[in-house]
């Protein structure tokens, strides 16, 4: 008994009116042997158990034994120990971090939506289909596409849709290509999608100005080039302002333009990729879209395309007849297959559609929002931190700790530091092009007085790598837990609970 | 705009600090010629979406006000209130990826949880923090277990592995070069264990068996494990309905090095198949090789204990084009929800809702087979669900029941147009035996 009680305990810090919990133990600890936590209504046909015994298996050693008691207090207490974008600025660059609509929530809850079965009779599914037809027809509309396949699980998944499409078409001609052409500030999925795709990976390096440079392009694409996979803007937060030239350079030898669209969020309302060139392009509901990212997930990654990749579209599509019924479409001979099961993340559908509803003809303020949001950080911190590339800024700001690593402090301690003002810190070490770097991305829905404690605390964690580095060094000291040993979690395994034997 | 908190004023000041006139002097680096705004509808009030997507769902049969059968990878199992209500609160929803441990050791935490309570279903040492969905779970299973056993360009499926999934590996197997061969089903309904053996030769992989199959029917995962380790390949046991894994066999105890699958089952609604929880689970040996996030038990800086992601040198973000997936975002929320769902159930009700899904399953089997016109074509042992023919073409019949309140089935002709009478019936925890007679009695007036 006294074990439990000592871990249940909570550290008690004397400024504080309620406690922080700083410590849960796991729920396995919790367990009490003939301690129950549901009930099932009574079996109301005849027990029985019609399997061979060798198929059986014993009871689960080890599972626990709690009340629903525990249950709402464990969880409750380990969601304390999180911090969430409903707190403060969680400016995790390129991962868009924003407000998400509650009714959104409400809504994908609708049992008409989390208890329909996607293999039901497609005459009782007909509102699920047609959300999900009417999200494609939106998202043709924001990406000046032709048509949109909503199956990708995440963005990763719709990278790989997408060039899979790409090897489709040039299969078709006789010729899938060897190699996909990258540049240096891509996000790691596009050269692990693209090798997953059976591509070999060109890596190509940007110009001073942080973009891609016309005449690095022009000697890399060949013929044996499938496509360019371009991060637009790219993830120093700049837009390639030489797209024309870049999809003409790509399109004169046959070649697709992929646009990674995580960033789509700084433009969607403004400017339509398909305008620009784009042949192919996923979206991150999750990002753009403002679906909740639920700790790590459920993304969706839609894949825009253009006329001639149409064919080759995963199966199935949602099409509509002539009497306005929808159906799905498996008889599509050219199509790249499946990447998943059913529809895609139906739930996240839900979502999108309802976000996209509620701006309407004014989606293009998310955008407008956004760039002004990441204008302002940037001209807080300019002169503060160093600014490598100042091209200028869409919807994400990358600094690097190059001034501050003269004082020993880099960009891990300094993210460590902005915790204890209360804020997550942005991405760090990315893109791989910026040495420490800070890749700062507001998002739209953010006031000004949360950007100015932001830049405020930015500008003192500056001061104090200068002045008090050992502070800045030794950070976090607020969190509920101090800097955690990720080496040592490396070294030695420890990846689940054991019972004890 | 309701979610836009930056005032007219605070946006003369900001403008004027960043030095420009006006925010679309911000977007001068986008070419003026493809600026152009979107032709959407006006904005739509919280009221309007309410009504809008309500409409929607209207149009849909849901589970809870029909008598419920469907099944096929995705089940109507029971979701705690406890559980969802969880979900909404903003820590676990509004969060993401932990890369920051010191303010993200709740969604840590309850990974760690989740990957212990995969590995004791599964009887495997180490579980990732989730995939997608089943489908693709397969597809990374395969590619790790071709990483392991490296210079081989073959994979051996039971043709009885859900259709969605086999497609999923032709899909991305196609661009890689790997080739998948198929072995059909027996009378009884499993994979037939001599054409199995047949099958796999020095070439081969994996070898990989669901269990209980598409069709329902309980395979043995030894037959697939000998047959995999006669040639030196891995064995790779994949579960669609992960309910069933509190009552048959842990794959991990009978010879399987990889498990992975559909994880839906434990707590995750239906949503129209997605979002739902692809999960994998390994021995020790190849923890190296899993895609996917991980996370690990440590320090911190005063020695208490905490968690954080780790071994991510073999994730996208660090070893790019070489990475074990291109995976990043998976299914966190799905995974949390799993996580309460088991800890709620634990070790009793895990396998009492496994044991009601089962004998809900065969009583309805046993009243269906006696009914005129209908048989049960496989003869094997299923858990919770099981082929039916009927006496006429299944896809038609089952409309016509839906229309009345019955999702009776799931009709094979999808994908097997040969067998185009057959369906799938599914029972879980939730059906009542009120549903079922009503089931057995409307099928009987059809025939």
């Amino acid at each position: 008994m006294s074990v439990e009680v000592e871990e249940n305990s909570t550290v008690q810090s004397p400024d504080r009116l309620h406690p922080e919990p700083r410590h849960e133990p796991l729920i396995f600890e919790r367990s009490g042997e003939g301690k129950v936590g549901y009930s099932l209504p009574p079996l109301d046909v005849p027990e029985t158990v019609a399997i061979p015994a060798n198929l059986l298996r014993a009871e689960i050693a080890g599972e626990t034994e709690v009340t629903e008691v525990e249950i709402a207090r464990h969880f409750t207490r380990l969601s304390r120990l999180n911090f969430s974008i409903d707190e403060a600025l969680y400016p995790l660059g390129s991962c868009t971090m924003k407000h998400n609509p509650r009714v959104n929530e409400e809504v994908a809850r609708l049992p008409g939506f989390a208890a329909a079965h996607p293999l039901a009779p497609e005459e009782v599914s007909q509102g699920a289909l047609e959300l999900a037809w009417r999200l494609e027809r939106t998202l043709c509309e924001l990406t000046g596409l032709a048509r949109v396949t909503l199956q990708p699980a995440a963005g990763a998944q719709g990278e790989l849709a997408g060039i899979l499409m790409v090897r489709a078409a040039h299969e078709k001609r006789g010729n899938p290509r060897t190699t996909v052409l990258i540049p240096d500030s891509a996000h790691g999925t596009n050269p692990a999608s693209a090798h997953f795709a059976g591509y070999k990976v060109r890596e190509l390096k940007s110009n001073a100005r942080g973009t891609l440079d016309l005449h690095v392009l022009e000697e890399a694409m060949t013929e044996d080039v499938a496509a360019l996979m371009l991060t637009v803007p790219n993830t120093l937060g700049i837009f390639e302002n030489q797209i024309l030239e870049i999809a003409r350079i790509v399109h004169a030898k046959g070649g697709y333009l992929y646009c990674d669209g995580a960033n789509f969020n700084s433009f969607v309302g403004v400017a339509k990729p398909g305008a620009m060139g784009i042949d192919v392009m996923h979206m991150n509901l999750h990002k753009t879209f403002s679906t909740p990212h639920g700790g790590g997930g459920p993304g969706a990654g839609p894949v825009a395309v253009t006329e001639r990749l149409v064919p080759y579209l995963p199966r199935p599509t949602v099409e509509r007849r002539e009497d306005g019924s929808f159906f799905l479409d498996h008889d599509r001979p050219d199509s790249i297959g499946r990447l998943r099961t059913f529809l895609g993340n139906f739930g996240m559908f839900v979502r999108a559609l309802s976000y996209i509803a509620q701006y309407g003809n004014r989606i293009g303020e998310v955008a407008r929002g956004a760039v002004l949001n990441a204008n302002y950080v940037r001209a807080g911190l300019s002169g503060v931190y160093h600014l490598k590339y100042d091209a200028p800024t869409m919807h994400e700001v990358v600094f690097s700790d190059k001034k501050q690593s003269e004082h020993g402090v880099h960009a891990m301690d300094i993210a460590k530091r902005l915790m204890d003002f209360g804020f997550h810190p942005p991405t760090i070490s990315f893109p791989l092009i910026v040495h420490g770097a800070l890749m700062i991305e507001p998002t739209e829905t953010e006031a000004r007085p949360g950007l100015d404690a932001f830049v405020a605390a930015m500008r003192e964690i500056a001061r104090e790598c200068e002045e008090a580095p050992e502070v800045v060094l030794k950070a976090p000291h607020t969190t509920p837990v101090r800097r955690v040993d990720e080496v040592g979690a490396a070294r030695n395994l420890v990846l689940r609970w054991r019972p004890e034997s | 705009m309701k979610f836009l908190p930056t005032s007219d004023a605070d946006r003369e000041q900001m403008l004027r600090a960043i030095g420009v006139a006006s925010v679309d002097d911000l977007f001068d680096s986008i070419p003026a010629e493809v600026r152009k705004p979107a032709d959407l509808p006006p904005p739509l009030s919280e009221i309007e979406v309410r009504r809008m997507m309500g409409a929607l769902a209207a149009r849909n049969a849901n589970a809870r006000e029909t008598a419920f059968f469907l099944g096929a990878g995705i089940y109507h199992h029971w979701v705690s209130a406890v559980a969802d209500q969880m979900l909404y609160r903003a820590e676990w929803l509004t969060s993401y990826t932990p890369y920051q441990p010191e303010v993200s050791q709740g969604t840590l935490q309850s990974i760690f949880e989740f990957q212990t309570h995969m590995c004791l279903l599964t009887g495997l040492d180490v579980a990732n923090a989730s995939l997608y969905e089943g489908a693709s779970a397969l597809v990374e299973a395969l590619l790790m277990s071709a990483r392991l056993v490296r210079g081989r360009n073959k994979a051996v499926l039971s043709a009885a592995i859900h259709p969605e999934y086999r497609e999923t590996v032709r899909t991305y197997f196609a661009a890689l070069g790997l080739t998948a061969v198929e072995v059909p089903v027996g009378p009884d309904g499993a994979t037939d264990p001599d054409a199995l053996r047949a099958a796999v030769d020095d070439d081969t992989f994996a070898v990989a068996v669901q269990s209980p199959n598409f069709y329902g029917v309980v395979e043995d995962w030894e037959s697939g494990s000998s047959a995999a380790h006669a040639k030196g390949a891995l064995s790779v046991a994949v579960v669609a309905e992960a309910v069933s894994l509190a009552l048959t066999a842990a794959p991990g105890e009978r010879g399987a090095d990889v498990a992975c699958g559909e994880a839906q089952s434990l707590g995750v609604p239906m949503h129209f198949g997605g979002p739902v929880l692809g999960f994998l689970a390994c021995r020790s040996e190849h923890q190296r090789q899993i895609p996917g996030r991980l996370v690990g038990e440590t320090r911190d800086a005063e020695g208490r204990r905490a968690f954080c992601l780790t071994l991510s040198t073999r994730e996208q973000h660090i070893r790019r084009e070489r990475a074990t997936s291109n995976i990043c975002t998976n299914q966190g929320l799905m995974a949390l929800a799993a996580n309460i769902h088991c800890s709620l159930l634990g070790k009793r009700g895990l396998r009492e809702v496994a044991v009601q899904s089962h004998a809900k399953a065969e009583y309805v089997k046993r009243e269906i087979g006696r009914t005129a016109g209908y048989r049960i074509p496989f003869s094997g042992p299923t858990f919770n669900e099981f082929v039916v023919e009927a006496p006429e073409p299944a896809a038609p019949l089952l409309s016509r029941l839906a229309r009345r309140g019955i999702l009776a089935g799931v009709p094979l002709s999808r994908w097997e147009r040969e067998s185009d009478r057959r369906f799938l019936v599914a029972a879980t925890e939730m059906n009542t035996r009120e549903e079922m007679d009503r089931l057995v009695a409307a099928l009987g007036e059809t025939a």
